[in-house]
């Protein structure tokens, strides 16, 4: 199963939520562990996994051979980036706006436009006790995050058992490529407006995406009663409510595990891990939710 | 001859625009006969490539000069393939920089000026962890 974590908002819980289940989980079943916000990974702060493997994520970028090229300019007709722009007759390529799609090169009447791989990141993998965890990282001045956390997200195929993925906050690229065709995404918010509003645009993202959704609340005891109803009045369950609790917050900023410290989150955690189970295999109310 | 001028307005009394790729309108004037006429950006919004989008655009009016604040990495090598003059003017009206160029006091600028998204003046990039908005 690929359990995508992600929130609107950021700063809600994401990594924390991820980080927990997949060690807690690990006790009992095959957990890996994908952080997808590669552009700013966090989760092996809290895992610290012994990394030992790296290999870089590529992406096909144009390369065109003057003495073949026409000008005709199909090929900057379709980049829908401005990666490639013919002047003069000539072909010009702007290989950091390219985004791989690889048309100008399939569009080229003359055969004058080939790819060839250019770094945009890497992904590191290792062990991290029981969990097995991967993540991404972006390189500098790169900026192509959706890339590499799609190359993360694609080692979901080669594993079994449990996959848990945690998203980069909001609902841009980078998030759909870690959240679509998911078995099921668990949105992490607050109960404030903050958290109200970014919940929405990640809900309606899932529901896009046709990826079942339930809502894990962190911080209860701060804000307002909004979160619960707006997820009442759209049939979306709330599947944990974690409190807001200053020693969680501690244990956080000193890189801790929740649930080595706490084992009343334990509970909650595996809990939760069933009413999951029951919303993806039990076809829940959240999966009647799109 | 044909000159364009980035313009915040479609007249010559309008302000110049500092930003090649994202100014709001192109002017082109003709030096020869005086006509001129005003191209508005569809590019200054775009995420990337409003550069090489505004050489394209003034290199299809057959504008052999431009003159403009500054000018980002990818927007220069587009003039420079096309074979465009940059001339630089910080400030003041569409028909002053036209005059200052006749009178050839407007310094020619050769590479860029500035940084890539120097135009986007914060719209973009990033707006603090909390309100990520990454597009891909």
């Amino acid at each position: 199963m690929i359990l995508t974590v992600a929130s609107g908002k950021g700063g809600t819980g994401k990594t924390t939520l991820a980080v927990n289940m997949a060690l807690l989980l690990a006790e009992t079943m095959p957990v890996a562990l994908l952080d997808c916000d590669v552009e700013e990974p966090n989760a092996h702060l809290f895992l610290h996994p012994a990394i030992d493997a790296c290999e870089p994520v590529t992406l096909p970028t144009p390369v065109v051979d003057e003495e073949r090229c026409c000008g005709c300019g199909k090929c900057a007709a379709v980049c829908a980036f401005n990666a490639i722009l013919v002047l003069g007759g000539r072909a010009l390529t702007f290989p950091e706006l390219c985004h791989g799609c690889g048309g100008c090169a399939l569009l080229c009447p003359e055969g004058a436009v080939t790819e060839e791989p250019r770094g945009i990141g890497v992904i590191e993998a290792g062990w991290a006790e029981k969990v097995r965890f991967l993540h991404g990282r972006v390189d500098i001045g790169a900026p192509l995050a959706a890339p590499v956390a799609a190359a993360v997200r694609k080692r979901a195929q080669e594993r079994q058992g449990l996959i848990i993925v945690d998203a980069p906050p909001g609902t841009s690229c980078p998030v759909v490529a870690a959240v679509k065709d998911s078995d099921y995404c668990l949105l992490v918010t607050e109960p404030t407006p903050f958290g109200l509003h970014d919940l929405q645009l990640a809900v309606g993202m899932a529901r896009e995406l046709q990826v079942p959704c339930g809502v894990v609340v962190n911080r209860v005891g701060l804000g307002d009663q909004q979160v619960a109803a707006y997820c009442a009045s759209e049939g979306i369950p709330i599947l944990l409510e974690i409190p807001f609790d200053r020693r969680y917050a501690e244990c956080y900023a000193r890189g801790g595990q929740l649930v080595r410290e706490f084992p009343e989150l334990r509970d909650k955690l595996r809990k939760l891990w069933l009413r999951i189970r029951m919303e993806v295999e039990g076809d829940g109310p959240g999966a009647a939710g799109h | 001859m044909k000159i364009a001028i980035t313009a915040q307005g479609s007249t010559l009394e309008a302000a110049l625009d500092p930003r090649f790729g994202r100014c709001e309108q192109f002017i082109i004037v003709d030096l020869e006969t005086g006509d001129h006429e005003a191209f508005p950006n569809d590019g200054a919004m775009a995420p990337g490539g409003a550069g090489t989008q505004a050489a394209l655009l003034i290199a299809d009016k057959d504008a052999a000069a431009v003159i403009t604040g500054h000018v980002g990495p990818n927007a220069a090598r587009s003039l420079q393939a096309a074979g465009i003059k940059v001339y630089s003017m910080a400030s003041g009206t569409v028909g002053e920089a036209v005059a200052a160029f006749k009178q050839g006091e407007l310094p020619e600028i050769s590479g860029s000026t500035v940084r890539s998204h120097f135009g986007l003046r914060g719209q973009r990039g990033r707006l603090g962890n909390e309100n990520r908005n990454r597009n891909s």
